[in-house]
């Protein structure tokens, strides 16, 4: 299988749907002649043209609003939203709207479209360059968010979310981009959403995590092994729908979880799958779910060694990890 | 001093570069700002920098290497000196630092002795253990403080060898609940109320719900029987100079003080300057250890019509037969009118019982838990009875002493008994009191 880097596999998903879908477009800022900023979109527009690739104006509002009329009417079009801290100003439509047509309308309409978002920091992007925002909307019914972490997941994914009827939020971990490279299938594939996957088995300490940090357990995981500490982690690739099955299978492995995440800790996913966990895997607990996220501060700092100290790495997990395996 | 310059992060999502040129070569001179090398990567080419001014002395990475963010490319010999100023700034903060190795364990030897987290099970590990009928007393813990993980749960499963539960009674487990106040307690044994006795109603019967107070009796009775090994001896006292005093002084006392005279605080006084003797008395089962208690603070039983309390006289040795006959109508009273504080019923070390009240001559008293005994005092009833080698009407007492045989020995129980017995019958008519 050749072997392909994180952003490449986003390329590959959009120019194979295209090819195989007429009614899929790109749409975005700097999307078509530029290539987009990350080069997702690279070569697209020599290759289906300025209809189908679509450079827009630095309106996220209607970036979205776009996509929305656009799928409700039968297309399938793929927005960008060039960084995910640039969704703000399209939140509206996508609550508002494109997750709650196919309810309001009862069934009468639906949004297939998927709108892509790179995230997270440890670029040193700063402010406006490194948020995390899935947790703005897990807890918005009507949206699947869907957040890989290999290249293979990628790709997978990403078909599966155009194919998919109603609106999917595609959260690609940017420094995942060129760090993180993988084998993908050179025959055509997909991943389904709402699955999580086991990464590697072990019998000590549960991780479950998604994105970025995923890489982060699966190197603490290689280092602890040399301890005699055995880490069995989970993917969760898709956060809504959350695969609670795949949860509380992984927590019954060993009854010790820690949950990764690069989102703030207050308010971000890891709680809510905590929340799952005590309630319907009480009794395979061996110690507190623990949680390793984000500090509650308000921005990703630009200061070298601030954003250093915001970001985890495998350091801090190895040690998450290893406190709970002591426990 | 050498610097190291390292590959530059060169871009958002960039990871690596390529050296595509090296512009200077090792021996050449360099003034700080001053571009080394040309490098690609996938999105940008650009130079690199010298973070400081002096000689380049290495190249690390070739012409046509890729190398990560963050790794070394060349070393640059800093010139002149006042070179810890001019310390290069890493080129990069993003890479992933590799786990510290051989960080300490948190498992050192000073934790091997701790047990604190010995007892706290998790919900698996109970849970495992009850599935199992695993005895978790018994079982080695390897977590942080001795906790026994479901690991270990698990590996004794496993092995199939474990140890089975029905070892320790349930009282046992109660008995740890130590030095609680006591609303009731002493007298008759009382029903135990955790097992449904398998009882059958007949028509016409009357079923009475339990008051807290009757499950508190019944369970603290339970626990002193299960827990204690009780042992009992009595011994009788002749008190027939106590019963003239009293007879003597009953009615000035009442004028004088207000209150009755009755033989409580005689007893309590005889009571209290033998346990002074005997501080075994006075003391409490620790499990692995016998507390001696310095304060000698007296439970006395006070019964009312459906429950029965045990009030305490706090620092009884401090007191007189009237400070005495003063405490323990006041707490009389109070018990009556239901006003008992929690502080009234905390603190006893030892029971004066006085089922002599009710017409009683002897008794077996339950042990005030966890107290090492108590002494009732039965009625005083006239006896023909062999006195100065004469047949004489005297006035006999029998005193009932129940006891903690972990505690106590019968030598022991006896001389203090022996000391009680002596005090009372030292009393005359005309005893100051």
């Amino acid at each position: 299988m050749p072997v392909i880097s994180y952003i490449e596999a986003v390329t590959q998903a959009l120019r194979e749907e295209m090819q195989r879908d007429e009614r899929v477009f790109v749409l975005g800022e700097d999307v078509g002649v530029r290539g987009g900023v990350f080069r997702a979109t690279a070569g697209l527009i020599e290759e289906f043209g300025p209809e189908r690739v679509l450079d827009t104006p630095l309106t996220e509002s209607a970036i979205a609003g776009v996509s929305i009329g656009a799928s409700v009417y039968g297309m399938r079009p793929v927005a960008e939203m060039q960084f995910a801290d640039f969704i703000m100003p399209a939140v509206n439509q996508i609550v508002s709207e494109a997750a709650k047509m196919r309810y309001r309308s009862n069934n009468s309409w639906h949004c297939p479209l998927v709108i892509r978002a790179p995230y997270g920091g440890g670029v040193h992007g700063a402010l406006y360059h490194s948020q995390s925002v899935e947790k703005i909307f897990t807890g918005v019914p009507g949206l699947k968010i869907v957040t890989p972490s290999t290249p293979h997941d990628v790709k997978g994914l990403l078909i599966s979310a155009i194919r998919d009827e109603d609106p999917v939020l595609f959260f690609e971990h940017k420094r995942c981009y060129r760090l993180i490279k993988g084998e993908v299938p050179e025959e055509e594939y997909t991943v389904p959403i709402g699955k999580a996957e086991v990464k590697r088995e072990g019998t000590d300490v549960t991780v479950i995590s998604y994105g970025l940090t995923l890489h982060f357990a699966l190197k603490a995981a290689e280092e602890l092994e040399k301890e005699g500490i055995s880490v069995h982690v989970l993917d969760l690739r898709t956060l809504i729908p959350l695969d609670k099955e795949a949860v509380l299978e992984a927590v019954a492995k060993t009854g010790k979880v820690l949950i990764i995440h690069e989102d703030n800790l207050t308010g971000g996913f890891g709680g809510e799958v905590s929340a799952i966990i005590s309630e319907q895997a009480f009794f395979e607990l061996d110690a507190p779910v623990r949680r390793l996220a984000g500090p509650d501060v308000p921005a990703m700092p630009y200061s070298p060694p601030l954003e250093k100290e915001f970001m985890l790495n495998p350091e801090k997990v190895t040690n998450a990890i290893r406190e709970l395996a002591e426990f | 001093m050498a610097t190291d310059i390292t590959m530059p992060q060169l871009g958002e999502s960039v990871t690596e570069g390529t050296i595509t040129k090296w512009l200077k070569q090792p021996g050449d001179s360099v003034s700080k700002y001053e571009p080394l090398c040309e490098v690609a990567t996938d999105k940008v080419n650009a130079e690199v920098p010298a973070t400081v001014a002096g000689t380049l002395t290495e190249i690390v990475t070739g012409e046509g290497q890729t190398v990560e963010v963050g790794e070394i490319i060349c070393r640059v010999a800093e010139a002149g000196e006042g070179a810890d100023h001019e310390k290069a700034p890493p080129a990069s903060f993003a890479e992933e630092e590799p786990p510290a190795a051989g960080k300490e364990r948190a498992k050192s030897d000073a934790d091997a002795g701790d047990s604190s987290m010995k007892r706290r099970y998790s919900p698996a590990v109970l849970r495992l253990a009850q599935e199992h009928a695993i005895d978790l007393e018994q079982v080695e813990g390897t977590g942080k403080g001795g906790r026994i993980t479901r690991k270990d749960i698990q590996k004794l499963i496993d092995s199939g060898e474990f140890p089975q539960t029905g070892a320790r009674s349930e009282a046992a487990q109660k008995a740890e609940k130590k030095e609680e106040p006591q609303p009731a307690k002493t007298g008759q044994p009382a029903p135990a109320q955790q097992q449904q006795p398998d009882v059958q109603t007949e028509p016409g019967d009357k079923e009475v719900p339990l008051s807290s107070v009757r499950k508190t009796i019944a369970q603290r009775m339970v626990t002193s029987k299960h827990e204690a090994p009780h042992a009992w001896t009595m011994v009788q006292a002749d008190v027939t100079g106590l019963v003239k005093l009293r007879g003597k002084r009953k009615e000035d006392f009442k004028k004088r003080e207000g209150i009755s005279l009755t033989y409580m605080p005689f007893f309590i006084k005889a009571v209290v300057d033998s346990l002074k003797e005997f501080p075994y008395l006075n003391s409490v089962w620790g499990g692995d250890r016998i507390i001696l208690k310095k304060r000698i603070n007296i439970s006395i039983a006070v019964a009312t019509e459906d429950a029965l309390y045990v009030p305490v006289i706090k620092n009884a040795d401090e007191k007189s037969i009237l400070g005495l006959a003063k405490a323990v109508h006041r707490l009389a009273e109070k018990t009556r009118a239901g006003k008992l504080t929690m502080e009234d019923l905390s603190g006893g070390t030892f029971t004066v019982n006085n089922t002599g009240s009710f017409g009683s001559v002897a008794s077996q008293p339950i042990i005030n838990h966890p107290q090492a005994a108590i002494i009732s005092m039965e009625s005083i009833v006239k006896q023909p009875v062999i006195h100065d080698d004469m047949i004489a009407v005297r006035d006999l007492v029998n005193l009932c002493l129940s006891l903690d045989h972990r505690i106590l020995d019968g030598l022991m129980a006896g001389r203090f008994l022996k000391r009680v017995k002596e005090r009372l019958e030292a009393y005359g008519p005309d005893t100051p009191i």
